[in-house]
């Protein structure tokens, strides 16, 4: 099972947390801060495991974003890469060659794509196209831009 | 700010991202958050009421502000009152928001829970699945009361999209991990475990994640899952790639599933069904033979992805421990990874070869690896590889190579990262002791290791070498010379000035003969140190120093004048000045014969399980269970520790103890409240478990038992008539164990025997963590019967009862001889009485394999003579069996006929019922 996934930046900004099992907020904190240190003090061309606590880290960096994956002892850590990877490919199918600044400003998308893939821990859907379409099925559920538009700011 | 690509825009959040982003420091930052706050507020509490789109807004908003790190305790309202939104933005806006912010305010739990339930019965797919991933990613216990009744139902039904079964089984799946008491088992587990056979890949690999889990809390109703598992597997990996579609990944076919379906086969030992065993097996070796195609693709996610799924089909084999053909490939395969040029792979064949290590089958097979292991501890960049080679050649050691492995480790830890410095230490201090052939070995490499990682050579070493040298008279002059010299470095680690004054104090007089070592050069050399030194090692020097005027009256005066003087005898140290006042009045009042008796050299130490092991333990964590030979199964998967079980671990059972070694007070006889009840509630409502036992009758350590809670190690320990066995309960919950207890039974004719007494064990087990419980074994005569351990515990309110056959067989009590072909003859000839032999004729069970077979008779406890019979492909082993009563002498004889598949095995003992037990247990080894 995995138990929880972070985006951070090179300054060990968080960009999106998402946790599978109940952690109190201050753990959390520890944990972000935690790895956050590990995995920016990792010299370049390092294999991406970590050990933790008993738990797997497996990390990897794309352009300026880190993506830190936890996983438990007896889960795969080869196949853990291939999840970040897949996540970063539905990211940038939907957003269209995805950079840091897509997941600063629509988080919640960021969020949502996760959710049709992972869920409970678990892969629920591998395949591209199926969650692809999941998300932008929910995208014209919803109601026009020009509608949105028309509200004032706030 | 970029254009927002897709979707709605909330261009009022935009906007407030952008300033936030454009915030110069944490103070600007803050106000804006704080105008932004009190913003919202007023629109929450004014009296116009908010539309959709504003509520959805602000909700988002709060959000943000939460996931930056502020603390958010308004909004939860809003956010539950957009569940009910008919727009499906706002309603998953709604749902973000309680499930990232949910358990900090549960009193909301029920309205939450009834715009789940309202999304769960409208029969829109993308409504229910915001619905399941909701309880899902929330799975409180008050989201399992409510749902987990339903949503089997979901699972199951004919009708459910393809989409909203995945969600249902992740989410059934969370429930059942976090509140597995209200997931009640129902007619529906027969029809998940067909869901293995479901058209759509995504619905297999959902349903195999939660079918994993619940076979392993209840294998037997999940047996089913065997056979569906290897044929979707075997369709799989036969399939041509394309055949899969978007499920082929980089051009491996499904390596989520396989992997996945892999995993559930590693809840079950090997099929029983031979067809279904060997398909499994073609499996296994297609996977394997993959491994030595040329690349499809040049991309790293394809080589990622297949080897993937062969690092779990190795898992697997490992698991399986039962065909050494596989064992051995897999091995070699590892082998090939620990030289490529990806620094993953090379980590991952490290980690792996650990467990294979353990393995009776590949433990030589993983020892022809030693040189690319040393290597990789000298060449890799990467500090975590070079860890794992560490832990790689602490799981390969034995006898035959420990002193190379020894010198290698101490020559690494000149340079080794201080992060892993200790654990080397320990490691190198237990591979020393444990394969000790001389002691002088074990001496110097002891001194090494203070001498070149003196700061992390803990207490517990030193300790231990102390209690060695104390223990062992053959070392204790080599000891004296070796610790004399050392302390002429003119630096010297306070370790080292230590274990130099105990052993001087104790040993010196076995040098003093040598002018050049003479009683006052020893003395002025230690007193030389003295002044660098802390308190304790100062106050442990005085004592040396009294010890010296017993050993050594010519140095009485000198030493009494150092007592005697300021620094002593006004030392602003109570310790110290109370031992210096005393020692000096001790010296001055009592007769020789006195302070012969006062100070007479210390005696042996009882023995005791090394403490450094046990500091080992500790450091590496709660649940990790070491020495035992693990697979990736166990608590938590790590089996860097294992010690690898072949049969000379055994024969160096330590006479050694340990007096500082606090935790095992002496416990006065059996618990008797326990025992009481535990005549009236085990055994008669429990089925004892006896799966793993006859896998112990040539092993002494391992994984007895296990299940979705607990898993139990042993480690054995025998000498002669007595036997040690220390029990590992892991708890392999995030919950604590409560009124935890556990005791031996035996059988009544077991009573009398055989003795076992099991020390108490703490009541409660952390999550995660793990205890360890010693029991003492005495054989007072030859027994047939087993003892049972008997477990019970309180796990989230339900009380567990588990019963397991504990390994304690006869051949245990062996004690290996060693005699030549002509005394085998004669004493096999005395032993010719009918009722003395035993001899049974019989099928093998496992490939017939010489090196296994060895392993096996050695296992067993015997010594394995060589060119005893005129056969050579014939075994012979001796040993006697030790019991309180009486000895028993025993030879056996098996040989294999590699035509017919067969092995006849024979037995003579002096003792009928001694041959006939012995017959029986060794019959089913091959």
């Amino acid at each position: 099972m995995m138990r929880f996934l972070l985006l951070f930046s090179r300054q060990g900004k968080l960009r999106l947390q998402k946790w599978f099992t109940p952690i109190p907020e201050r753990e959390k904190k520890k944990i972000i801060r935690d790895m956050t240190t590990m995995v920016l003090a990792r010299q370049p061309r390092s294999c991406n495991f970590l050990h933790w606590k008993d738990l797997k880290i497996i990390y990897k960096r794309y352009a300026s974003l880190y993506f830190c994956l936890a996983i438990e002892n007896q889960e795969n850590e080869l196949l853990a890469l291939e999840v970040i990877h897949r996540y970063v490919e539905l990211l940038d199918k939907y957003f269209g060659n995805v950079c840091e600044l897509d997941i600063i400003f629509n988080f919640e998308k960021a969020y949502f794509i996760l959710d049709e893939f992972l869920l409970g821990g678990e892969i629920q859907e591998t395949s591209k196209q199926v969650v692809n379409r999941c998300i932008e099925s929910s995208d014209m559920l919803q109601e026009t831009m020009e509608e949105y538009m028309s509200k004032p700011a706030f | 700010m970029p254009t927002v690509s897709k979707g709605d825009g909330m261009r009022g959040l935009a906007v407030f991202i952008s300033d936030i982003r454009n915030c110069k420091s944490k103070e600007a930052e803050i106000k804006r958050i704080n105008k932004e706050l009190a913003n919202i507020r007023s629109k929450f509490k004014g009296d116009k009421a908010l539309d959709g789109y504003s509520k959805k807004k602000y909700v988002c908003k709060l959000l943000f502000i939460f996931l930056l790190g502020h603390d958010i305790d308004f909004g939860h309202m809003e956010a539950v009152n957009l569940l009910s939104s008919n727009k499906y933005t706002e309603k998953q806006i709604g749902y973000l928001f309680i499930s990232v912010l949910v358990n900090s305010n549960s009193d909301l739990i029920r309205l939450i829970n009834n715009g789940i339930k309202n999304d769960l019965a409208s029969r829109n797919p993308t409504f229910m699945n915001l619905a399941l991933h909701c309880i899902a990613n929330v799975g409180s216990r008050e989201m399992a009361e409510a749902f987990a009744f339903e949503i089997p139902s979901i699972l199951v039904a004919g009708d459910t999209m393809d989409s909203v079964k995945q969600s249902a089984a992740l989410c059934l799946l969370r429930l059942n991990r976090t509140s597995p008491d209200l997931v009640p088992m129902g007619e529906w587990t027969a029809r998940v475990v067909h869901l293995l056979n479901d058209q759509h890949l995504g619905v297999v690999t959902a349903a195999t994640s939660l079918i994993t889990t619940l076979a392993q809390k209840s294998p037997d109703d999940f047996k089913t899952s065997i056979s569906l598992a290897v044929a979707r597997l075997s369709r799989i990996v036969t399939s041509a790639s394309i055949d899969l579609q978007d499920y082929t990944y980089y051009f491996v076919a499904a390596p989520w599933l396989s992997v996945k379906l892999l995993r559930l086969l590693q809840c079950y030992p090997p099929p029983e069904d031979a067809a279904l065993r060997s398909r499994l097996t073609e499996c296994l070796e297609t996977i394997l033979n993959k491994a030595q195609e040329p690349p499809k693709s040049k991309k790293v996610q394809h080589s990622n992805a297949k080897n993937a799924v062969l690092f779990e089909a190795i898992s697997l084999i490992i698991h399986h421990d039962s065909e050494p053909t596989l064992l051995v490939r897999a091995c070699n395969q590892l082998g090939q990874f620990l030289q490529h040029r990806e620094t993953n792979l090379r980590y991952l064949a490290l980690e792996s070869m650990c467990t294979l290590a353990s393995s009776e089958f590949s433990h030589e097979a993983v020892k022809t690896h030693i040189d690319t292991v040393i290597n990789a501890l000298k060449t890799e960049r990467d500090v975590s590889v070079r860890q794992r080679a560490v832990d790689l050649l602490y799981a390969m050691c034995d006898r035959s190579n420990a002193k190379q492995i020894v010198a290698e480790m101490l020559s690494y830890l000149e340079t080794a990262d201080y992060s892993i410095r200790e654990e080397i230490v320990l490691k190198v201090a237990i591979l020393a002791e444990k394969y000790a052939v001389d002691y002088t070995w074990y001496v110097d490499t002891i001194l090494n290791l203070i001498r070149v990682a003196g700061d992390y050579v803990s207490e517990e070493v030193w300790y231990r070498v102390i209690q060695i040298v104390i223990n062992r008279d053959d070392v204790q002059g080599y000891a004296a010379k070796t610790v004399f010299e050392a302390l002429q470095a003119p630096a010297c680690h306070e370790n080292l000035v230590k274990v130099g004054g105990y052993i001087l104090g104790e040993f010196g007089n076995l040098i003093a003969g040598d002018s050049r070592s003479s009683p006052l050069v020893q003395f002025n050399l230690l007193h030389s140190k003295f002044h660098l030194c802390s308190v304790p090692t100062r106050a442990l020097l005085l004592s040396a120093y009294i010890k010296f005027i017993n050993l050594f009256p010519e140095v009485k005066a000198t030493i009494q004048d150092v007592l005697r003087s300021d620094s002593q005898l006004r030392n602003a140290d109570v310790e110290l000045q109370q031992r210096a006042v005393e020692y000096l009045k001790l010296s001055c009042i009592a007769s020789t014969d006195i302070l012969a008796t006062v100070l007479e050299e210390m005696p042996p130490f009882p023995e005791r399980e090394s403490s450094i092991l046990a500091k080992l333990k500790k450091k590496k964590g709660p649940g990790k269970l070491p020495d035992i030979d693990d697979n990736r199964r166990n608590v938590n998967g790590s089996s860097e520790h294992s010690e690898n079980t072949d049969t000379t671990s055994k024969a160096s059972a330590h006479p050694f103890t340990d007096i500082l070694n606090l935790n095992s007070t002496p416990s006065t006889g059996p618990n008797l409240l326990v025992d009481v009840f535990s005549d009236s509630s085990t055994s008669a409502s429990v089925d004892v478990s006896e799966d793993n036992f006859s896998r112990f009758v040539c092993k002494n350590n391992g994984v007895i038992y296990e299940n979705q809670l607990l898993q139990i190690g042993l480690k054995s320990e025998y000498r002669q008539n007595l036997g040690r066995i220390y029990v590992f309960y892991g708890n392999k919950t995030s919950t604590q164990f409560l009124s935890f207890s556990s005791f031996v039974t035996t059988s009544d004719i077991l009573k009398s025997q055989l003795n076992v007494h099991a020390k108490t064990v703490d009541p409660v087990i952390e999550g995660g963590a793990q205890v360890q419980q010693i029991l003492n074994i005495e054989c007072v005569s030859d027994f047939i019967d087993a003892p049972v351990l008997n477990i019970q515990f309180r796990y989230g309110g339900t009380l567990q009862n588990i019963a397991v056959k504990l390994p304690v067989m006869l051949n245990k009590f062996f004690q290996p001889t060693e005699m030549t072909s002509q005394d085998f003859f004669q004493r096999w000839k005395q032993l010719g009485a009918p009722q003395q032999e035993v001899q049974k004729i019989f099928k093998a069970q496992h490939p017939m394999d010489t090196d296994v077979t060895k392993a096996k008779i050695l296992g067993f406890g015997v010594a394995l003579l060589d060119g005893v019979d005129p056969n050579p492909a014939n075994f012979v082993g001796a040993g006697v069996i030790h019991t309180k009563s009486t000895q028993v002498g025993c030879l056996l004889r098996l040989e294999p006929n590699a035509q017919a598949q067969m092995y006849r095995l024979t037995l003579r003992t002096s003792r009928e019922s001694v041959s006939q037990r012995l017959c029986e247990l060794l019959g089913e080894q091959f």
